[in-house]
């Protein structure tokens, strides 16, 4: 099928369809007005506490692991931000499990339209937006409070940083997704990774053993969420001595991560299509 | 083994086609053995386009993995399938263009919105020219009576009218071939019979081959002139409805009432008495021989008042088949 639309073709096809999908959820979800806006306010104060018990501790503290305040906020926005985009956009493919059990993927499978697309935007959840503008403000006082001399290099690492690490935590959901082709049941996995590597990623490297940063850089590369281009922003050196170019591979990893992901996500489709449930 | 299958250029083909499934069983406590299941073990058969068959069988016979299979949902382990001249598992997405499906126990509606959006929906990820779509949907507002449910949030329909629903879904891009899973399980009588006249009414009109499994034969009885029985995975039976009665050793019964209550009737050529209350008695006798002999020898030799013969029972046919094949 790929052949005779071209790449290009297919990419708008599927992001119409997405569109179209997120649409419907959008309209499903307004028809219950109340619980949205309770739910999208609970979503950014559940959020908001996480910010909260930091803010907390720097009233005893003026430093953490040799950081202050702004540069903490720094990390805290930057990784909530990635992770609020990942899951806003595609965060419910981890719902896959459940579809796979009770058989209603066959019914995406007869559609013409990719079924990872349908997938992603399957019980789209608007309220994820109350998440994501908590971690936006997080991020953008910020911003303006870490001592950086702007250049436009800068900011566009800063963009960088952002969009890898919305990549990166996106690749992770699929491949968690991926695997519930054959372990219906493994969301709780990729939940680690995701929301787990969030909770670390909010505070600065230098006050985890340098085993867990090894991990988080060379194992599940969630360093270059935001550590490592948010270290070079700041000019401080990571933890493990690294050369100076890594700070920049970032969207090279996230590529890679999410080329990854692709590779599974089509093993685990094939394997359903050729063993069913 | 194939009448029916008129067309010159067959729209479905099915070519020695099966799935094997590996399953893994509990064998102890932690251990796990591995075996097969052959859910289609082989399946040959052909349907022309406008074709409306039936496909039964009981349940794990393979039926479903039949229309998965068809669906593109499922790869075939091994075999060849053309569905319009398309290999369904390769060309997924450019096949379900021109097919429309119906899980009957699986809606695709949209819960908490109205008929109406889904309908929608349906018209922009198919890319339905907006005429086309109107004059689909207008028809099947019509025959399948949807006009006051389309402002309706689906999660307030009935099961039947859910199911109406999913129908008229299926049709809204004028799908060459629909596929029908089970289509009137659950329904009442009335809906059952609007279900149908839809159906015949596609099918007749707009030339729509459909494939429907189903376990009300009464569907088949009254839609398909081919049916098609699978059981353990291989076709057992394609055919007309009537040659069922033949394959299936099926028996007539012959109702007498006696002019007094008596014993059971003996000695008649080919019958044998199968119930006695009071002065009426039940003779079976097979259907392919004729009821006249029985008749005359009963009336020779018996005070014969009345009596009628009954034509065998589809459903007892077909279950006699598949015990048949399980021994």
């Amino acid at each position: 099928m790929a052949e005779s639309f071209g790449r290009a073709a297919l990419v708008r096809h599927g992001v119409r369809a997405y569109l179209l999908i997120v649409a419907m959820w959008v309209r499903s979800t307004l028809t219950y007005r109340a619980s949205f806006v309770i739910m999208a306010v609970g979503n950014a104060a559940g959020s908001g506490l996480e910010f909260v018990t930091i803010l907390l501790m720097f009233s005893h503290i003026d430093t953490l692991g040799g950081f202050g305040l702004p540069e903490v906020a720094l990390l805290c926005g930057s990784s909530a931000t990635a992770l609020g985009l990942a899951d806003l956009l595609l965060g419910n493919v981890e719902r896959l499990g459940s579809r796979v059990r009770d058989g209603t993927l066959d019914i995406l499978l007869v559609r013409p339209a990719p079924v990872y697309v349908q997938v992603a935007a399957d019980r789209f959840a608007l309220r994820r937006v109350g998440r994501l503008a908590q971690a936006m403000v997080v991020l953008g006082w910020a911003l303006t409070r870490v001592q950086v001399d702007w250049t436009p290099g800068r900011v566009v690492l800063v963009a960088a940083m952002l969009l890898s690490g919305a990549a990166i935590f996106g690749a992770i959901f699929t491949l968690g997704a991926a695997f519930q082709f054959w372990a219906q049941d493994a969301a709780q996995v990729q939940n680690s990774f995701t929301y787990g590597g969030n909770a670390m990623l909010q505070y600065p490297p230098s006050v985890f053993a340098k085993d867990l940063v090894r991990g988080a850089t060379f194992v599940v590369p969630l360093a270059f969420v935001n550590w490592l281009p948010a270290l070079r922003l700041m000019g401080r050196d990571d933890p493990l001595g690294l050369p100076g170019w890594v700070d920049f591979m970032g969207p090279v990893v996230a590529a890679v991560m999410c080329g990854g992901a692709a590779l599974a996500w089509r093993a685990g489709l094939r394997g359903y299509r050729s063993t069913g449930s | 083994m194939t009448d029916g299958t008129g067309a010159e250029t067959p729209f479905i083909e099915l070519d020695g086609v099966r799935k094997v499934f590996q399953v893994r069983r509990k064998a102890g406590r932690l251990r796990r053995t591995k075996h097969e299941v052959r859910a289609v073990d082989g399946i040959s058969f052909t349907v022309g386009r406008g074709e409306m068959v039936g496909y039964i069988g009981p349940n794990g016979a393979g039926k479903s993995t039949t229309v998965k299979m068809l669906t593109g949902i499922l790869v075939p382990s091994a075999g060849r399938i053309r569905v319009a001249g398309i290999d369904p598992s390769r060309e997924r997405t450019g096949l379900a263009r021109r097919m429309g499906v119906v899980f009957g126990q699986r809606t695709t509606l949209w819960w908490d919105l109205p008929l109406r959006d889904s309908y929608e929906l349906v018209r922009r990820m198919y890319r339905v020219p907006y005429d086309t779509y109107r004059k689909n949907l207008d028809r099947c507002v019509e025959l399948l009576d949807l006009g006051p449910l389309l402002a309706a949030p689906v999660r307030q329909l009935s099961l039947g009218q859910r199911m109406r629903g999913d129908i008229a879904a299926a049709l809204l891009h004028d799908p060459e071939v629909l596929y029908l899973d089970e289509p009137t399980i659950g329904l009442d009588v009335i809906s059952k019979a609007r279900v149908r006249d839809f159906l015949r009414e596609v099918n007749a009109s707009l030339d729509t081959t459909v494939l429907l499994t189903t376990h009300d034969l009464t569907d088949i009885e009254q839609l398909c002139r081919r049916v098609m029985v699978i059981d353990h995975g291989r076709l057992v039976y394609d055919g007309g409805l009537a040659g069922l009665h033949e394959v299936g050793e099926s028996e007539r019964t012959l109702v007498v009432d006696l002019a007094r209550e008596m014993a059971p009737i003996e000695g008649v050529p080919g019958a044998r008495t199968v119930k006695v209350e009071g002065p009426r008695q039940w003779l079976a006798f097979p259907a392919s021989q004729s009821a006249a002999p029985v008749v005359a020898a009963v009336a020779e030799r018996w005070p014969l008042v009345d009596l009628s013969v009954r034509e065998p029972d589809i459903e007892d046919v077909i279950a006699r088949m598949y015990t048949g094949r399980a021994e």
